[in-house]
Protein backbone atom coordinates (compact mmCIF):
# COMPACT_ATOMS: atom_id res chain seq x y z
CA UNK A 1 0.00 0.00 0.00
CA UNK A 2 1.17 3.31 -0.63
CA UNK A 3 2.73 5.89 1.84
CA UNK A 4 0.26 8.03 0.49
CA UNK A 5 -2.90 6.11 0.92
CA UNK A 6 -1.90 5.05 4.06
CA UNK A 7 -1.61 8.40 5.46
CA UNK A 8 -4.51 9.85 3.72
CA UNK A 9 -6.83 6.82 5.37
CA UNK A 10 -5.05 7.19 8.93
CA UNK A 11 -5.50 11.19 8.81
CA UNK A 12 -9.40 9.98 8.15
CA UNK A 13 -10.11 8.16 10.37
CA UNK A 14 -8.37 11.34 12.96
CA UNK A 15 -10.83 13.52 11.76
CA UNK A 16 -14.01 10.86 11.99
CA UNK A 17 -12.91 9.70 15.35
CA UNK A 18 -12.02 13.20 16.77
CA UNK A 19 -15.75 14.58 15.61
CA UNK A 20 -17.60 11.26 16.54
CA UNK A 21 -16.44 11.16 19.85
CA UNK A 22 -17.36 14.83 20.54
CA UNK A 23 -17.58 14.79 24.00
CA UNK A 24 -14.29 13.09 24.74
CA UNK A 25 -12.56 15.64 22.09
CA UNK A 26 -14.24 18.29 23.80
CA UNK A 27 -13.16 17.20 27.68
CA UNK A 28 -9.51 16.88 25.49
CA UNK A 29 -9.69 20.26 24.14
CA UNK A 30 -10.99 21.95 27.62
CA UNK A 31 -7.94 20.08 29.73
CA UNK A 32 -5.68 20.96 27.35
CA UNK A 33 -6.91 24.66 26.60
CA UNK A 34 -6.46 25.07 30.85
CA UNK A 35 -2.94 23.41 30.84
CA UNK A 36 -1.99 25.88 28.02
CA UNK A 37 -3.32 28.71 29.81
CA UNK A 38 -1.88 27.97 33.26
CA UNK A 39 1.12 27.57 30.88
CA UNK A 40 0.78 31.59 29.45
CA UNK A 41 -0.33 32.86 32.37
CA UNK A 42 3.13 31.15 34.21
CA UNK A 43 5.19 32.87 31.60
CA UNK A 44 3.43 36.53 31.97
CA UNK A 45 4.02 36.02 35.17
CA UNK A 46 7.37 34.72 34.92
CA UNK A 47 8.38 38.18 32.98
CA UNK A 48 6.35 40.50 35.40
CA UNK A 49 8.71 38.98 37.95
CA UNK A 50 11.84 39.56 36.18
CA UNK A 51 10.75 43.19 34.42
CA UNK A 52 10.13 44.21 38.23
CA UNK A 53 13.52 42.43 39.38
CA UNK A 54 15.27 44.42 36.67
CA UNK A 55 13.60 48.05 37.82
CA UNK A 56 14.95 46.90 41.02
CA UNK A 57 18.39 45.75 40.12
CA UNK A 58 18.39 49.31 38.26
CA UNK A 59 17.96 51.53 41.14
CA UNK A 60 20.61 50.11 42.90
CA UNK A 61 24.16 51.97 41.95
CA UNK A 62 27.50 52.57 43.83
CA UNK A 63 28.50 55.97 43.42
CA UNK A 64 32.66 56.82 43.50
CA UNK A 65 33.31 60.14 44.55
CA UNK A 66 36.22 62.02 43.21
CA UNK A 67 38.26 64.84 45.27
CA UNK A 68 37.64 68.29 43.46
CA UNK A 69 40.97 68.43 42.56
CA UNK A 70 41.00 65.35 40.37
CA UNK A 71 41.74 65.81 36.83
CA UNK A 72 39.39 64.49 33.93
CA UNK A 73 41.98 61.96 33.18
CA UNK A 74 42.24 60.58 36.53
CA UNK A 75 38.82 60.03 36.69
CA UNK A 76 38.34 58.42 33.35
CA UNK A 77 41.23 55.85 33.89
CA UNK A 78 39.15 54.67 36.97
CA UNK A 79 35.84 54.38 34.88
CA UNK A 80 37.86 52.77 31.89
CA UNK A 81 39.31 50.44 34.74
CA UNK A 82 35.82 50.12 35.82
CA UNK A 83 34.14 49.18 32.73
CA UNK A 84 36.85 46.62 32.09
CA UNK A 85 35.67 44.46 35.13
CA UNK A 86 33.47 41.80 33.82
CA UNK A 87 30.66 42.50 36.43
CA UNK A 88 30.13 45.22 35.70
CA UNK A 89 27.03 46.73 33.43
CA UNK A 90 27.04 50.32 33.31
CA UNK A 91 29.65 53.19 34.73
CA UNK A 92 28.48 56.98 34.28
CA UNK A 93 30.29 60.08 34.57
CA UNK A 94 28.76 62.70 35.92
CA UNK A 95 31.32 65.87 35.62
CA UNK A 96 31.69 68.28 38.58
CA UNK A 97 29.44 71.08 36.87
CA UNK A 98 26.40 68.17 36.37
CA UNK A 99 26.94 67.20 40.05
CA UNK A 100 26.35 70.98 41.25
CA UNK A 101 23.67 71.22 38.99
CA UNK A 102 22.35 68.62 40.23
CA UNK A 103 22.54 69.43 43.94
CA UNK A 104 20.38 72.87 42.70
CA UNK A 105 17.99 71.03 41.42
CA UNK A 106 17.31 68.86 44.47
CA UNK A 107 17.51 71.59 47.11
CA UNK A 108 16.89 74.66 45.55
CA UNK A 109 14.04 75.29 48.01
CA UNK A 110 16.62 75.15 50.90
CA UNK A 111 17.26 78.87 51.24
CA UNK A 112 20.20 78.48 53.76
CA UNK A 113 21.69 76.03 51.62
CA UNK A 114 21.88 77.74 48.63
CA UNK A 115 23.16 80.96 50.22
CA UNK A 116 25.91 79.41 51.46
CA UNK A 117 26.89 77.50 47.97
CA UNK A 118 26.80 80.87 46.34
CA UNK A 119 28.82 82.64 48.90
CA UNK A 120 31.20 79.85 48.28
CA UNK A 121 31.77 81.10 44.97
CA UNK A 122 33.98 78.10 43.06
CA UNK A 123 31.91 74.57 42.71
CA UNK A 124 32.65 72.51 45.82
CA UNK A 125 31.69 69.34 44.21
CA UNK A 126 34.12 67.29 42.35
CA UNK A 127 33.46 64.63 39.43
CA UNK A 128 31.44 61.36 40.42
CA UNK A 129 31.02 57.61 38.29
CA UNK A 130 27.89 55.80 39.06
CA UNK A 131 28.46 52.27 38.84
CA UNK A 132 25.43 49.69 38.35
CA UNK A 133 26.47 45.81 38.13
CA UNK A 134 25.26 43.26 36.14
CA UNK A 135 23.64 41.93 39.18
CA UNK A 136 23.06 42.91 42.55
CA UNK A 137 25.00 40.23 44.31
CA UNK A 138 28.15 41.76 42.56
CA UNK A 139 28.53 44.95 44.19
CA UNK A 140 30.43 43.78 47.00
CA UNK A 141 33.36 42.42 44.43
CA UNK A 142 32.77 45.82 42.61
CA UNK A 143 33.24 47.67 46.17
CA UNK A 144 36.39 45.53 47.01
CA UNK A 145 38.07 46.39 43.98
CA UNK A 146 37.30 49.95 44.27
CA UNK A 147 38.75 49.96 47.99
CA UNK A 148 42.12 48.03 46.44
CA UNK A 149 42.68 50.63 43.63
CA UNK A 150 42.38 53.80 46.58
CA UNK A 151 45.29 53.04 47.56
CA UNK A 152 47.05 52.60 44.48
CA UNK A 153 48.05 55.43 41.99
CA UNK A 154 45.18 54.83 39.94
CA UNK A 155 42.49 55.73 42.71
CA UNK A 156 44.75 58.31 44.76
CA UNK A 157 42.20 60.97 44.13
CA UNK A 158 39.04 59.02 45.20
CA UNK A 159 37.63 60.45 48.08
CA UNK A 160 34.62 58.37 49.11
CA UNK A 161 32.77 55.15 48.16
CA UNK A 162 28.92 54.55 49.06
CA UNK A 163 28.69 51.24 49.16
CA UNK A 164 29.50 50.76 53.11
CA UNK A 165 26.88 53.48 53.71
CA UNK A 166 24.23 51.48 52.00
CA UNK A 167 26.13 47.54 52.10
CA UNK A 168 23.42 45.84 53.92
CA UNK A 169 20.26 47.57 52.30
CA UNK A 170 22.03 46.71 49.11
CA UNK A 171 23.09 43.09 50.12
CA UNK A 172 19.55 42.57 51.58
CA UNK A 173 17.76 43.78 48.21
CA UNK A 174 20.41 41.15 46.72
CA UNK A 175 18.63 38.33 48.42
CA UNK A 176 15.32 39.06 48.16
CA UNK A 177 15.69 39.40 44.32
CA UNK A 178 17.85 36.34 44.41
CA UNK A 179 15.44 34.51 46.32
CA UNK A 180 12.12 35.92 44.27
CA UNK A 181 14.06 34.84 41.13
CA UNK A 182 14.47 31.16 42.35
CA UNK A 183 11.17 30.99 43.57
CA UNK A 184 9.40 32.33 40.47
CA UNK A 185 11.25 29.77 38.53
CA UNK A 186 10.68 26.62 41.04
CA UNK A 187 7.20 27.85 40.78
CA UNK A 188 6.59 27.95 37.05
CA UNK A 189 8.38 24.58 36.90
CA UNK A 190 6.16 22.87 39.05
CA UNK A 191 3.27 24.06 37.63
CA UNK A 192 4.06 23.56 34.20
CA UNK A 193 5.11 19.64 35.20
CA UNK A 194 1.51 19.77 37.32
CA UNK A 195 0.14 20.52 34.51
CA UNK A 196 1.91 18.68 31.49
CA UNK A 197 0.92 15.48 33.43
CA UNK A 198 -2.86 16.44 34.44
CA UNK A 199 -3.05 16.82 30.10
CA UNK A 200 -1.15 13.44 30.00
CA UNK A 201 -3.68 12.21 32.01
CA UNK A 202 -6.59 13.81 29.89
CA UNK A 203 -4.94 12.14 26.86
CA UNK A 204 -4.69 8.67 28.42
CA UNK A 205 -8.08 8.71 29.64
CA UNK A 206 -9.60 9.50 25.84
CA UNK A 207 -7.71 6.53 24.31
CA UNK A 208 -8.79 4.21 27.47
CA UNK A 209 -12.38 4.41 26.34
CA UNK A 210 -11.35 3.70 22.82
CA UNK A 211 -9.59 0.44 24.35
CA UNK A 212 -12.03 -2.01 23.11
CA UNK A 213 -11.72 -0.26 19.34
CA UNK A 214 -7.87 -0.53 19.57
CA UNK A 215 -8.28 -4.28 20.42
CA UNK A 216 -10.44 -4.87 17.47
CA UNK A 217 -8.18 -3.34 15.24
CA UNK A 218 -5.09 -5.34 16.35
CA UNK A 219 -7.47 -8.20 15.96
CA UNK A 220 -8.13 -7.49 12.10
CA UNK A 221 -4.45 -7.08 11.37
CA UNK A 222 -4.50 -3.35 11.52
CA UNK A 223 -0.46 -2.26 11.46
CA UNK A 224 1.01 0.00 14.76
CA UNK A 225 0.34 2.76 12.74
CA UNK A 226 -2.69 2.43 11.49
CA UNK A 227 -3.88 2.10 14.82
CA UNK A 228 -2.03 4.79 16.78
CA UNK A 229 -2.49 7.25 13.50
CA UNK A 230 -5.98 8.24 14.28
CA UNK A 231 -5.14 8.86 17.61
CA UNK A 232 -2.16 11.33 17.37
CA UNK A 233 -4.02 12.85 14.61
CA UNK A 234 -7.05 13.67 17.31
CA UNK A 235 -3.74 14.49 19.63
CA UNK A 236 -3.05 17.50 17.26
CA UNK A 237 -6.50 18.70 16.35
CA UNK A 238 -6.43 18.63 20.60
CA UNK A 239 -3.26 20.77 20.55
CA UNK A 240 -4.17 23.10 17.73
CA UNK A 241 -7.64 23.71 18.57
CA UNK A 242 -6.42 24.54 22.34
CA UNK A 243 -3.71 26.63 21.41
CA UNK A 244 -5.76 28.85 19.36
CA UNK A 245 -8.45 29.10 22.14
CA UNK A 246 -5.86 30.49 24.21
CA UNK A 247 -4.09 32.53 21.71
CA UNK A 248 -7.77 33.81 21.04
CA UNK A 249 -8.64 34.04 24.78
CA UNK A 250 -5.26 35.72 26.22
CA UNK A 251 -5.82 38.95 24.49
CA UNK A 252 -9.19 40.12 26.44
CA UNK A 253 -7.71 38.82 29.26
CA UNK A 254 -4.42 40.48 28.94
CA UNK A 255 -6.15 43.75 28.68
CA UNK A 256 -8.72 43.01 31.37
CA UNK A 257 -5.77 42.66 33.52
CA UNK A 258 -3.41 45.70 32.03
CA UNK A 259 -4.31 48.36 34.34
CA UNK A 260 -4.24 45.95 37.41
CA UNK A 261 -0.51 44.83 36.31
CA UNK A 262 -0.24 48.24 35.30
CA UNK A 263 -0.07 49.74 39.35
CA UNK A 264 0.90 46.43 40.93
CA UNK A 265 4.51 46.51 39.15
CA UNK A 266 4.91 50.71 39.23
CA UNK A 267 4.63 50.33 35.28
CA UNK A 268 6.82 47.72 35.26
CA UNK A 269 4.98 45.56 33.11
CA UNK A 270 1.79 45.85 31.35
CA UNK A 271 -0.14 42.14 30.25
CA UNK A 272 -1.64 43.77 26.93
CA UNK A 273 1.48 45.36 26.30
CA UNK A 274 3.55 42.48 26.52
CA UNK A 275 1.06 40.43 24.94
CA UNK A 276 0.77 42.37 21.70
CA UNK A 277 4.07 42.97 21.37
CA UNK A 278 5.17 39.21 22.38
CA UNK A 279 1.98 37.88 20.10
CA UNK A 280 4.21 35.76 17.39
CA UNK A 281 5.91 34.05 20.08
CA UNK A 282 3.11 33.26 22.12
CA UNK A 283 1.24 31.66 19.06
CA UNK A 284 3.73 29.58 18.06
CA UNK A 285 4.77 28.33 21.25
CA UNK A 286 1.06 27.77 22.74
CA UNK A 287 0.12 26.18 19.03
CA UNK A 288 3.32 24.00 19.30
CA UNK A 289 3.32 23.65 22.91
CA UNK A 290 -0.38 22.37 22.59
CA UNK A 291 0.21 20.03 19.25
CA UNK A 292 3.40 18.12 20.73
CA UNK A 293 1.29 17.58 24.18
CA UNK A 294 -1.41 16.39 22.45
CA UNK A 295 0.79 13.95 20.16
CA UNK A 296 3.03 13.06 22.42
CA UNK A 297 0.46 12.10 24.63
CA UNK A 298 -1.51 9.77 22.56
CA UNK A 299 1.70 8.27 21.25
CA UNK A 300 2.41 7.08 25.16
CA UNK A 301 -0.69 6.35 25.71
CA UNK A 302 -1.34 3.80 23.15
CA UNK A 303 1.45 1.25 23.18
CA UNK A 304 0.26 -0.49 25.56
CA UNK A 305 -2.74 -1.32 23.56
CA UNK A 306 -0.55 -2.32 20.71
CA UNK A 307 -0.05 -5.96 20.80
CA UNK B 1 -4.31 -26.66 7.91
CA UNK B 2 -4.77 -26.26 12.14
CA UNK B 3 -2.77 -28.89 13.70
CA UNK B 4 -2.56 -28.33 17.75
CA UNK B 5 0.04 -30.40 18.90
CA UNK B 6 -0.12 -31.71 22.71
CA UNK B 7 -1.39 -28.24 23.69
CA UNK B 8 -1.94 -27.27 26.90
CA UNK B 9 -2.99 -23.86 28.54
CA UNK B 10 -2.98 -22.59 32.18
CA UNK B 11 -3.45 -18.82 33.60
CA UNK B 12 -1.58 -18.21 36.08
CA UNK B 13 -3.69 -15.46 37.86
CA UNK B 14 -5.00 -15.52 41.79
CA UNK B 15 -5.44 -19.25 41.40
CA UNK B 16 -4.12 -21.70 38.62
CA UNK B 17 -7.07 -22.42 35.98
CA UNK B 18 -5.89 -25.61 33.57
CA UNK B 19 -8.03 -24.41 30.28
CA UNK B 20 -6.56 -27.04 28.14
CA UNK B 21 -4.92 -30.38 28.46
CA UNK B 22 -2.72 -31.94 26.07
CA UNK B 23 -5.20 -30.96 23.10
CA UNK B 24 -4.39 -32.99 19.54
CA UNK B 25 -6.57 -31.73 16.58
CA UNK B 26 -6.02 -31.04 13.48
CA UNK B 27 -8.50 -29.07 10.94
CA UNK B 28 -8.13 -29.70 6.66
CA UNK B 29 -9.07 -26.98 4.48
CA UNK B 30 -12.45 -26.66 3.64
CA UNK B 31 -13.55 -28.08 6.93
CA UNK B 32 -16.74 -27.21 8.86
CA UNK B 33 -15.70 -28.20 12.43
CA UNK B 34 -18.18 -27.09 15.27
CA UNK B 35 -16.62 -27.12 18.73
CA UNK B 36 -18.84 -27.99 21.08
CA UNK B 37 -19.20 -27.87 24.90
CA UNK B 38 -20.26 -26.44 28.70
CA UNK B 39 -19.18 -23.01 29.47
CA UNK B 40 -15.65 -23.37 31.05
CA UNK B 41 -15.13 -26.36 28.39
CA UNK B 42 -11.98 -24.74 26.92
CA UNK B 43 -13.80 -23.94 23.36
CA UNK B 44 -12.79 -20.26 23.40
CA UNK B 45 -9.05 -20.30 24.65
CA UNK B 46 -8.88 -22.97 22.10
CA UNK B 47 -10.05 -20.83 19.23
CA UNK B 48 -7.88 -17.30 20.64
CA UNK B 49 -4.44 -19.78 20.51
CA UNK B 50 -5.00 -19.63 16.68
CA UNK B 51 -4.91 -15.84 16.03
CA UNK B 52 -2.45 -15.61 19.12
CA UNK B 53 -4.25 -13.59 21.39
CA UNK B 54 -3.53 -16.45 23.95
CA UNK B 55 -0.03 -18.24 24.06
CA UNK B 56 0.18 -21.73 24.43
CA UNK B 57 1.58 -23.13 27.79
CA UNK B 58 3.39 -26.44 26.09
CA UNK B 59 2.71 -27.60 22.79
CA UNK B 60 2.49 -26.09 19.59
CA UNK B 61 -0.38 -24.64 17.30
CA UNK B 62 0.49 -24.55 13.43
CA UNK B 63 -1.24 -22.56 11.71
CA UNK B 64 -0.26 -23.99 7.71
CA UNK B 65 3.46 -24.30 8.39
CA UNK B 66 3.82 -21.76 10.55
CA UNK B 67 3.98 -22.06 14.45
CA UNK B 68 1.42 -19.18 15.94
CA UNK B 69 3.34 -18.47 18.92
CA UNK B 70 6.60 -18.31 16.94
CA UNK B 71 5.73 -15.27 14.82
CA UNK B 72 7.31 -11.98 14.79
CA UNK B 73 4.79 -9.26 14.99
CA UNK B 74 4.55 -8.46 11.23
CA UNK B 75 4.01 -11.53 10.30
CA UNK B 76 1.03 -12.27 13.02
CA UNK B 77 -0.84 -9.06 11.76
CA UNK B 78 -0.61 -10.80 8.04
CA UNK B 79 -2.03 -14.03 9.87
CA UNK B 80 -5.14 -11.95 11.50
CA UNK B 81 -5.23 -10.53 8.34
CA UNK B 82 -5.69 -13.93 6.47
CA UNK B 83 -8.35 -14.98 9.59
CA UNK B 84 -11.94 -13.98 10.22
CA UNK B 85 -12.90 -13.62 13.65
CA UNK B 86 -16.75 -13.28 14.84
CA UNK B 87 -17.40 -13.43 18.39
CA UNK B 88 -20.60 -13.56 20.68
CA UNK B 89 -20.11 -9.48 21.41
CA UNK B 90 -19.53 -8.72 17.92
CA UNK B 91 -16.45 -6.45 18.44
CA UNK B 92 -17.56 -3.93 16.05
CA UNK B 93 -16.24 -0.22 15.74
CA UNK B 94 -18.44 1.95 17.79
CA UNK B 95 -17.88 5.08 15.68
CA UNK B 96 -17.59 3.49 12.67
CA UNK B 97 -20.47 2.98 10.14
CA UNK B 98 -21.48 -0.01 8.72
CA UNK B 99 -19.75 0.37 5.59
CA UNK B 100 -16.78 2.12 7.49
CA UNK B 101 -16.42 -1.37 10.02
CA UNK B 102 -16.51 -3.50 7.05
CA UNK B 103 -14.23 -1.49 4.63
CA UNK B 104 -11.73 -1.07 7.81
CA UNK B 105 -10.85 -4.91 7.45
CA UNK B 106 -9.88 -4.08 3.73
CA UNK B 107 -8.08 -1.18 4.46
CA UNK B 108 -5.48 -2.95 7.03
CA UNK B 109 -5.12 -5.52 4.31
CA UNK B 110 -3.96 -2.81 1.55
CA UNK B 111 -6.92 -3.30 -0.68
CA UNK B 112 -7.49 -0.21 -3.21
CA UNK B 113 -10.45 2.31 -2.59
CA UNK B 114 -11.84 1.05 -5.48
CA UNK B 115 -12.09 -2.51 -4.31
CA UNK B 116 -13.39 -1.32 -1.29
CA UNK B 117 -16.15 0.72 -2.60
CA UNK B 118 -16.93 -2.53 -4.98
CA UNK B 119 -16.45 -5.08 -2.20
CA UNK B 120 -18.26 -4.00 0.88
CA UNK B 121 -21.80 -3.48 -0.68
CA UNK B 122 -21.56 -6.84 -2.49
CA UNK B 123 -20.32 -8.56 0.91
CA UNK B 124 -23.38 -6.51 3.00
CA UNK B 125 -25.49 -7.55 0.72
CA UNK B 126 -24.43 -11.10 1.08
CA UNK B 127 -24.89 -11.10 4.24
CA UNK B 128 -28.47 -8.96 4.55
CA UNK B 129 -27.63 -5.52 5.46
CA UNK B 130 -27.17 -4.03 2.56
CA UNK B 131 -30.17 -1.46 3.77
CA UNK B 132 -28.08 -0.85 6.93
CA UNK B 133 -24.89 0.39 5.46
CA UNK B 134 -24.80 4.02 6.61
CA UNK B 135 -26.00 3.11 10.32
CA UNK B 136 -23.77 3.06 13.46
CA UNK B 137 -23.21 -0.64 15.15
CA UNK B 138 -25.57 0.99 18.12
CA UNK B 139 -28.43 1.61 15.69
CA UNK B 140 -28.29 -2.06 14.45
CA UNK B 141 -30.31 -4.91 16.62
CA UNK B 142 -27.90 -7.97 17.62
CA UNK B 143 -28.49 -9.91 14.82
CA UNK B 144 -27.68 -7.48 12.88
CA UNK B 145 -24.74 -6.67 14.23
CA UNK B 146 -23.13 -9.72 14.20
CA UNK B 147 -24.06 -10.16 10.44
CA UNK B 148 -22.19 -7.13 10.21
CA UNK B 149 -19.16 -8.56 11.89
CA UNK B 150 -19.76 -11.93 9.43
CA UNK B 151 -19.27 -9.12 6.48
CA UNK B 152 -16.17 -8.00 8.02
CA UNK B 153 -14.65 -11.55 9.10
CA UNK B 154 -15.41 -12.38 5.39
CA UNK B 155 -14.65 -9.32 2.90
CA UNK B 156 -10.96 -10.32 2.95
CA UNK B 157 -11.47 -13.94 1.82
CA UNK B 158 -9.67 -15.32 4.29
CA UNK B 159 -8.62 -18.87 4.70
CA UNK B 160 -10.22 -19.62 7.78
CA UNK B 161 -13.27 -17.91 9.59
CA UNK B 162 -13.12 -18.35 13.15
CA UNK B 163 -16.79 -18.13 14.61
CA UNK B 164 -16.76 -18.11 18.88
CA UNK B 165 -20.32 -18.47 20.09
CA UNK B 166 -21.38 -15.95 17.27
CA UNK B 167 -25.04 -16.74 18.33
CA UNK B 168 -24.91 -16.58 21.92
CA UNK B 169 -26.39 -13.28 21.99
CA UNK B 170 -28.91 -13.41 19.27
CA UNK B 171 -32.78 -14.92 19.34
CA UNK B 172 -33.66 -18.27 17.39
CA UNK B 173 -34.23 -16.25 14.35
CA UNK B 174 -30.91 -14.56 13.98
CA UNK B 175 -29.30 -17.73 15.24
CA UNK B 176 -30.42 -19.44 12.30
CA UNK B 177 -29.86 -17.03 9.82
CA UNK B 178 -26.67 -16.66 11.02
CA UNK B 179 -25.61 -20.60 11.07
CA UNK B 180 -27.14 -20.58 7.12
CA UNK B 181 -24.90 -17.76 6.47
CA UNK B 182 -21.59 -19.72 8.07
CA UNK B 183 -22.94 -22.32 5.68
CA UNK B 184 -22.68 -20.58 2.72
CA UNK B 185 -19.75 -19.58 3.42
CA UNK B 186 -18.36 -22.90 4.19
CA UNK B 187 -19.66 -23.47 0.94
CA UNK B 188 -17.41 -21.27 -0.71
CA UNK B 189 -14.43 -23.25 0.50
CA UNK B 190 -13.41 -21.32 3.50
CA UNK B 191 -12.56 -23.23 6.14
CA UNK B 192 -15.08 -22.71 9.30
CA UNK B 193 -14.26 -23.38 13.02
CA UNK B 194 -17.20 -22.63 15.41
CA UNK B 195 -17.33 -22.89 18.68
CA UNK B 196 -20.82 -23.38 20.49
CA UNK B 197 -23.27 -25.10 23.48
CA UNK B 198 -26.20 -24.38 21.64
CA UNK B 199 -27.35 -27.57 20.58
CA UNK B 200 -29.71 -26.73 17.71
CA UNK B 201 -26.91 -24.90 15.93
CA UNK B 202 -24.68 -27.58 15.77
CA UNK B 203 -27.43 -30.00 14.57
CA UNK B 204 -28.68 -28.07 11.96
CA UNK B 205 -24.95 -27.86 10.95
CA UNK B 206 -24.58 -31.40 10.48
CA UNK B 207 -21.19 -31.48 10.28
CA UNK B 208 -17.68 -32.57 12.25
CA UNK B 209 -18.25 -31.92 15.96
CA UNK B 210 -15.07 -31.86 18.36
CA UNK B 211 -16.85 -32.04 22.09
CA UNK B 212 -14.92 -30.83 24.89
CA UNK B 213 -15.19 -31.18 28.37
CA UNK B 214 -12.77 -29.31 31.43
CA UNK B 215 -9.86 -28.71 28.64
CA UNK B 216 -9.70 -32.03 27.14
CA UNK B 217 -11.76 -33.74 23.64
CA UNK B 218 -14.03 -35.96 24.82
CA UNK B 219 -15.41 -36.74 21.33
CA UNK B 220 -14.56 -36.03 17.59
CA UNK B 221 -16.96 -37.09 15.31
CA UNK B 222 -16.80 -36.31 11.84
CA UNK B 223 -20.50 -36.03 10.98
CA UNK B 224 -22.05 -35.57 14.91
CA UNK B 225 -24.71 -34.23 16.99
CA UNK B 226 -24.43 -32.65 20.31
CA UNK B 227 -23.85 -34.92 22.77
CA UNK B 228 -22.95 -34.18 26.10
Amino acid sequence: MSVWLHSKRIARYGLIGFIRNGFVSLSAILMLTITLFVMAGLVMASAALSSTLKQLNDKVDVNVYFSVKASNDDVQGVKLALEALPDVAQVTYVSPDEALALFRSRHGTDQVTMQALDQLGDNPLGASLSIRAKNTSKYQDIANYLESVQTAALGASITKVNFNQNKTAIQRLSDIIETSRRVGYATVIIFMIASVIIAFNTIRLTIYTARDEIGVMNLVGAGKWYVRGPFMIAGVLYGAIAGLFVVVFLYPFSAWTAPGSDRLFAGAFNTLDFYTSHFLLFFFTLMGTGVALGVLSSFLAIRRYLR
Amino acid sequence: MILYDNVSKIYNGGSTTVALQNINLSVEPGEFVSIVGHSGAGKSTLIKLLFAEVIPSEGTVFFGSKEVAKLSQQELRALRRNIGTVFQDFRLLPTKNVYENVAFAMEVAGRSDDDIKADVPHVLELVGVIDKMWNFPHQLSGGEQQRVAIARAIVNQPDVLLADEPTGNLDPINTHDVVNILKKINDLGTTVVLTTHNKVVVDSVGRRVVTMDQGRIIRDDKSGKYTL
